[in-house]
């Protein structure tokens, strides 16, 4: 302590002089450098902030218009293109992209001399495009690549056309011919297709009303033959096979029984009545190639001629791919036709998500916030369900496959649907169950925004309220929920742009690739949530790394991808509105 | 008068009983007169110098050797205080002396804190307020509260003014806008409100905002009032309506009135009670107190000469 206090006084004593010279001369300095040090003045920092926004700005807006350009994109008719090659080959088509490649030594050596000049001048470059060409039943190919240097003539047919099929995919050709019962009513080109479009609308007409017979009524008598074979089965299951129960069963299964062979008959009657009526409209089609092509008109879902067709037309093909898009089904291994069962899988299964996680998580912040003790406990479990957030969402599949599907929708199948077994009803994979497992992966969203709001509650609120002699239940409900909801809807809000955007955990629990029947219907109770169901997210991956024809599909990943990002953003845009509207409540003109 | 023998007990102190009483390291003068703010600082025990006037009053609270502690800090040291009923009572002294905190120990409201114990009684109409058997939330309801910061909940005036009631259950639409439009006129809010009770309260000024959350107080008819500095937040119009109000509602209520603001001690209250570090320091009528203390440290306190 002494040789610390003496330690001052072994040092040199500056003279007054050199002190105040010292002092002055760094004044000076000070003053001097002021304007030197960048950090000082906060400038350096200005521009790593700003950086920091622009980098994300850009990265987002790069996304953003590359799914918006080439989502928008994908349904405008594009023109179509003859290319005849050098070796006489014919090729017709939409131009799906071109790129420059480097041609096999092989390829290059059976040039002529001066294409090889040329590309050997183009660094041994050269240039090709993507044709897609269709016509998959007559050449096993849906594109071809042409390479520029093949390429003898190209030119854009009058009469080309463009159709699409039920099946098979895209048919590109000309018209040659129309016939009417066997009889050939028109075989120019013009004639063909002025009767084309005089019988097509009707033709559609009867087939959408066969396939809703198909769907709809065919349906309607399977599940009254369903349900009488599952309560024989129960009444088996229950009773034994010699009760009176089982017999009364097996009585009334034969009468349903007959009841719909008899209804089949008649709807088989009407369907086959109105593909015979269908089946009389074929249109001939000729390929570049020279190959005739029968079409059943029925099977035609839309036909143009892009290179004469003009701008209002293009626009309304361009309409009508939309509206087919959002409202129909798809077909073609789901690279053609419409999402509407995606879409509405992805809407159904975020509004049960949202429904299940936000009381939830409610609840359980509310817990931690307001009742629990706060100590190395509630810490812990705090800690954990921030942790929560950072588990792969795969693994939340795999649980919800495991305890969801296989534990509780096992449970409930033996305890329920006894008669259906071994045909799972709840323990597979199920609309229910997917949305349970979102509800759990996005629950640390909801707890964590929920905790924040609540612990943004002014504590002269709750005193106000305890002054009042409001037990602690009645103030959390009346001031405390109230004052945190702009909360809540922020977790909601957040919780839904994660639910909805995520596919992996939806592979294990119950998103397929097609699904037979909306998660909604007509049929009580209404909400099927054990079936499995469609989503956006899953159809992409689905288009993108599953289909058959990636090409054909490629452009359909944007505009699905467009489209699901349409869906969140409208879903937090309601929610946001949702929002401000609560939060107006609270805007006070004081303070 | 002399009912309530906790008062006899407590009239009979003396000065030897406090040396008695004292085993503070610092020895305390024998002339109470020369008493310094450091010694009582450091007395434990202090025995606060109550007027006798005060004993003349039928007390509605009582305040018994009333001890508490923050955690291991202590904040209250074993005070005694009786509050006269109908009459105001002013608590003065520099902040952190534990004002607010023994105001905020008669309804209970600090039990909210974590980590809060306290020692000794403390008695509202005879019935004791800490005790296992008495239930918070009916105790609040005879006790109504107004904070240093208006906090008028975000609903309409009219929800506000009767949220007693509702919290009661009362759904009976006549008894509650006769309790809302009684309330603000007992609050002197019912002329500058009355065409928009249903409107948000957050739109209402500062101080209408405080005499709402008067209105809000004293809608449950509570037997005491409770008021944590109410115009600290207040601009000098507002203050002196707040001041107006509590002259008042003097009589028919109780109130209990933390300030910082000595004039408006002396110009608002009947007691005036001056505390220091967690203890009572002198505690009598207004008047004696600001013009004819008893000890030195309260008269320096009065008089600005510290503090």
């Amino acid at each position: 302590m002494s040789t610390t206090l003496t330690e001052p006084n072994n040092k040199p004593a500056l003279p007054r002089e050199t002190i105040r010279q010292s002092m002055s001369s760094r004044k000076k300095t000070r003053g001097n450098r002021g304007g030197r040090s960048l950090l000082a003045k906060g400038e350096p920092m200005l521009w790593l902030t700003g950086g920091g926004l622009i980098v994300a700005v850009v990265m987002i807006i790069a996304l953003l218009a590359l799914v918006i350009v080439q989502g928008m994109v994908t349904f405008w008719p594009k023109h179509v293109d003859q290319f005849v090659l050098k070796n006489g080959t014919v090729h017709m088509g939409e131009i799906t992209r071109d790129d420059t490649y480097k041609p096999e030594v092989g390829v290059l050596d059976s040039l002529p001399a001066e294409v090889q000049t040329d590309i050997a001048n183009n660094e041994g470059w050269a240039h090709r495009e993507l044709v897609r060409t269709g016509n998959f039943d007559l050449t096993n190919s849906h594109f071809h690549w042409v390479e520029d240097f093949y390429i003898e003539s190209r030119s854009q047919p009058q009469w080309a056309t463009v159709i699409e099929r039920n099946a098979w995919g895209r048919f590109y050709g000309m018209p040659k011919a129309f016939m009417i019962d066997g009889k050939v009513v028109a075989d120019t080109p013009e004639g063909t297709w002025a009767e084309f479009l005089k019988h097509h609308d009707q033709v559609r007409e009867r087939w959408h009303v066969r396939r809703a017979l198909e769907k709809h009524d065919i349906g309607y008598e399977s599940r009254k033959i369903d349900d009488a074979r599952l309560e024989l089965k129960s009444a088996k299951i229950e009773h034994g096979v010699d009760s009176p129960q089982y017999r009364d069963a097996q009585t009334n299964y034969d009468a349903v029984d007959a009841e719909v062979n008899v209804a089949y008959g008649k709807i088989r009657e009407k369907i086959n009545a109105l593909n015979a009526e269908n089946d009389k409209y074929q249109l001939v089609m000729v390929t570049t190639q020279g190959q005739e092509k029968q079409l059943g008109l029925a099977d035609v879902v839309r036909a143009y001629q892009p290179n004469q067709i003009g701008f209002g037309s293009k626009l309304g093909i361009y309409v009508s791919r939309w509206w087919e898009f959002l409202t129909d089904e798809p077909r073609e291994a789901n690279s053609e036709g419409g999402v509407f069962p995606a879409i509405f899988g992805t809407v159904a299964m975020t509004l049960i998500m949202s429904l299940m996680v936000v009381p939830f998580g409610v609840l359980a912040s509310l817990y931690l916030r307001e009742y629990a003790k706060a100590g190395p406990m509630i810490s812990a479990v705090r800690i954990a369900i921030n942790n929560l957030a950072g588990v792969p969402s795969i693994v939340f599949g795999v649980f919800g496959l495991g305890f969801f599907c296989y534990v509780v929708g096992g449970t409930i199948d033996e305890v329920f649907f006894k008669a259906s077994l071994p045909n799972p009803t709840f323990g597979t994979g199920g609309l229910l169950w997917a949305a349970l497992t979102l509800a759990l992966l996005t629950l640390p969203v909801v707890i964590v925004s929920t905790e924040e709001a609540l612990a943004a509650v002014p504590g002269s609120m709750r005193e106000g309220s305890y002054g009042c002699g409001a037990s602690k239940w009645q103030t959390i409900r009346r001031i405390v929920l109230p004052r945190a909801m702009p909360g809540v809807m922020t977790g909601a809000i957040l919780a839904m742009a994660r639910g909805a955007g995520e596919v992996a955990p939806l592979m294990l629990v119950g998103a397929v690739k097609l699904a037979p029947e909306l998660p909604i219907d007509g049929v009580y109770p209404f909400l099927h949530a054990q079936r499995s169901f469609m989503h956006l997210g899953f159809h992409v991956y689905d288009l993108g790394f599953q289909s058959q024809n990636a090409e054909a599909a490629k452009p359909m990943v944007f505009t699905t991808t467009l489209l699901l990002i349409m869906i969140v953003a409208f879903l937090n845009l309601f929610a946001i509105w949702l929002r401000a509207r609560l939060r107006r409540k609270f805007v006070s003109s004081q303070f | 008068m002399g009912t309530n023998p906790v008062m006899d007990k407590s009239m009979s102190t003396t000065e030897s009983d406090l040396n008695n009483a004292n085993t503070a390291t610092v020895t305390q003068p024998d002339d109470r007169d020369q008493l310094t703010l450091e010694q009582i600082a450091a007395t434990d025990n202090f025995k606060s110098e109550t007027h006798d006037a005060l004993y003349q009053e039928s007390p509605i609270i009582n305040v018994k050797n009333f001890n508490l502690w923050y955690g291991s800090k202590q904040a209250l040291f074993n005070i005694n205080m009786p509050i006269a009923e109908g009459q105001v009572t002013a608590l003065v002294g520099p902040s952190g002396c534990g004002k607010s905190t023994l105001l905020r120990s008669v309804n209970r409201i600090n039990d909210l804190i974590d980590g809060l114990h306290i020692d000794g009684e403390m008695d509202l109409n005879g019935a004791p307020i800490y005790d296992k058997s008495v239930d918070v939330i009916e105790l609040r309801k005879r006790m109504g509260m107004v904070f240093q910061k208006p906090n008028p909940f975000p609903m309409s005036i009219f929800e506000n003014v009767v949220y007693s009631l509702r919290i009661d259950g009362e759904r009976n639409k006549g008894v509650l806008e006769e309790v809302c439009e009684r309330s603000l006129r007992g609050s002197a809010l019912w002329d500058e409100v009355k065409d928009r009770i249903h409107e948000s309260a957050l739109g209402l000024s500062g101080g209408q905002q405080q005499r709402l959350c008067i209105a809000r107080a004293i809608a449950a008819e509570p037997e005491v009032l409770l008021m944590d500095e109410p115009c600290s937040a207040l601009d000098p119009i507002a203050t002196g309506k707040i001041e107006d109000l509590v002259e008042e509602l003097r009589g028919e209520y109780t109130i209990l009135m933390v300030t910082h603001n000595m004039q408006q001690a002396s110009r608002a209250s009947n007691y005036t009670a001056f505390m220091y570090l967690g203890r009572l320091v002198e505690y009598g009528p207004t008047r004696d107190i600001f013009t004819n203390p008893h000890l030195r440290p309260t008269e320096d306190y009065i008089s600005g000469r510290f503090g």
